[in-house]
């Protein structure tokens, strides 16, 4: 990736941070921890990797996209806005009565969410379905899906492993979201998941290690997924809660918790620096 | 004329409508007790066993309707109806997904496996879900249509089947209409509301009370939900008591969606026949039905005592 693209995918994830810490404070209510802690997944996936038209979000051969951790709908809402699927606008309505962006996501009513979760477990196995509909109908299309390391505990996450290797689903991709923390504390002291990478390769995935903040790292795993056959991949994102707001970050407290207006403007302070320091980089590198 | 399972006109529906290629079949290590194998033996490239794993079934099954798949998804009852339930509530009932639940091996009837495979509560748990339409059919031309009706119709559906080899009741011209009850015997004095395989033990019923001079209508409830308002208020009309028949537990199942019906539209007396809120246990399907109350002849004498 050359270093342009690179910066244009940072400046674009800090963007939705911003938004995410946004629609929460103005919920005063929402998962902003773990929505930080895959937004660089997320931009990767919409912004270099995904197969969709925003003007056609039900087009029958766009790739999929399924977010089985739909606690973190605000990190899916703002990828969405920003890539064109409805209006930015509409973020700071989340989770009101007269809004279409539920506390977890409808595919009903949000452009651009292909399944409804929110209850941990069963959109990996939803998007086991869509993977397996690709198959029968011989598309090309790919399937993507991000889990929670908590979520692993649920017996359902292991039964769709089962049937995505059983069913050699190469064109279903999944990415978990390994910040170590759930609601109620270290995933390791509240019941332990781990190890994650090799629960997986037992159950037959094709399993890549990244750093879940690399967005090249991202990409690459991306990349050689689309080079496997016969296995379905598991990219486990090494990851950090709360990503990008000093305060947030590896702080389970903040798994569920809205910041007050002290809180958000600090991290949009935070936020905004950051952009600014890229948006430098971004000119230094347009210079030479 | 020869006893036909429920479950085995289902399996025979599957293969006759099979091919439309917009239909997957999934199962849970059973086909063979479900009938999906009779599907399978003609479209093997479109059906898929799931294993053990019934909640992922339903997750799968979709995902696949999400991508224009109309999916059957079959299991017994008492796994489809309640180990998997939350996986229907959200993953295909909240977002109005186009699978059908095929059901089999409901009530009483299943006989030696006993009460953990005998399920008696699947109409209540199926009928709380919003968006869910519920099916219980009676016999192989009922299955048939029905199964027919939910290809044609778009959105959730659980259909309740049975192992038992039953007779039938309705013949090759019988119209199918989701939602529509079905009068197969006229009568002035009570009328018999029931669905499954209670639909022919209360036609019997309602010869032994024809003996004793009470003229028993009987109705065929094949759609719990939506139910059919209106014949069930004109029969309350026309015959005073009405007595709901089912091999379910009583608590929300067919006597629970008639009174509900009823009570907002012509309060009246409603006697419900059916397990009294207890588990099955082992033995032959006869022995089971006389255990709890079901046969033609309790069915009578219950209909005589509520008659006073």
């Amino acid at each position: 990736m050359d270093k342009l693209r690179l910066l244009e995918l940072q400046k674009q994830a800090t963007i939705i941070r911003k938004y995410i810490i946004d629609e929460v404070f103005s919920a005063n209510s929402g998962h902003p921890g773990g929505s930080l802690s895959c937004t660089d997944i997320f931009t990767t996936l919409y912004f270099e990797e995904m197969r969709v038209d925003p003007k056609n979000p039900k087009w029958a051969d766009r790739d999929r996209f399924v977010l089985s951790k739909g606690h973190c709908a605000p990190a899916l809402y703002a990828t969405l806005a920003c890539r064109g699927f409805f209006p930015e606008k509409d973020l700071y309505t989340f989770r009101r009565i007269d809004s279409y962006l539920e506390g977890h996501p409808s595919m009903n009513y949000v452009p651009g969410c292909d399944m409804s979760t929110g209850s941990l477990g069963q959109g990996i196995s939803t998007a086991v379905g869509m993977a397996l509909a690709g198959k029968i109908d011989k598309k090309d299309y790919r399937v993507y899906s991000i889990l929670g390391d908590g979520e692993l505990e649920e017996g359902l996450v292991w039964e769709a492993a089962m049937a995505a290797a059983h069913y050699k689903l190469d064109n279903l991709c999944a990415f978990v979201d390994f910040n170590g923390l759930q609601i109620d504390g270290n995933i390791t002291d509240v019941m332990n998941p781990t190890p994650i990478a090799d629960k997986f390769r037992a159950f037959g995935w094709n399993v890549i290690d990244t750093d879940g903040h690399d967005i090249e790292g991202l990409k690459a795993a991306m990349e050689l997924a689309k080079r496997c056959k016969g296995q379905p991949t598991m990219v486990v994102c090494h990851c950090h809660k709360g990503r990008g707001v000093s305060f947030m970050e590896d702080n389970y407290g903040w798994h569920g918790k809205a910041p007050n207006q002290e809180q958000r403007d600090q991290a949009i302070a935070e936020l905004d620096a950051k952009l600014a320091e890229i948006e430098a980089e971004i000119a230094k590198v347009k210079e030479a | 004329m020869g006893k036909v399972a429920t479950r085995e006109a289902y399996g025979n529906a599957l293969a006759q409508y099979g091919a439309d290629e917009r239909i997957v079949v999934l199962d849970a290590d059973l086909s063979k007790s479900t009938k999906t194998d009779t599907f399978k033996k003609v479209y093997p490239e479109r059906h898929f066993n799931m294993g053990i794993a019934e909640a992922d079934m339903m997750c799968v099954a979709a995902g696949l309707a999400t991508c224009g798949k109309i999916v059957f998804a079959s299991t017994f009852a008492i796994f489809a109806s309640e180990r998997a339930c939350e996986q229907i509530r959200n993953s295909i009932c909240y977002p109005k997904l186009n699978v059908k639940i095929c059901a089999t091996h409901a009530g009483l009837t299943v006989g030696e496996d006993g009460a953990s495979h005998q399920c008696l509560e699947d109409l209540a748990v199926m009928r709380a879900l919003p968006n869910m339409t519920v099916i219980s059919t009676c016999d192989e031309i009922e299955t048939n249509r029905a199964i027919k009706a939910a290809i044609d119709y778009n959105g959730p559906v659980y259909i309740r089947l049975g192992r038992l080899g039953v007779e039938a009741v309705h013949g090759e011209d019988f119209k199918f209409e989701i939602g529509k009850g079905v009068t197969v015997r006229d009568g002035k004095d009570v009328t018999l509301v029931a669905t499954g395989l209670m639909v022919q033990e209360s036609l019997k019923a309602a010869d032994i009370l024809a003996e004793r001079g009470i003229d028993a209508r009987v109705v065929d409830i094949h759609t719990i939900k939506p139910i059919d308002k209106d014949l069930l208020v004109k029969c309350a009309k026309e015959t005073g008591l009405i007595v709901t028949v089912e091999e379910h537990n009583i608590a929300g199942g067919l006597g629970g969606a008639v009174c509900e019906a009823l009570s907002e539209n012509y309060p009246c007396k409603v006697k419900m026949i059916g397990v009294q809120e207890k588990y099955g246990k082992s033995g032959t399907p006869a022995a089971l039905l006389e255990k709890y109350g079901l046969t033609a002849q309790q069915i009578a004498d219950k209909v005589i005592a509520a008659k006073g």
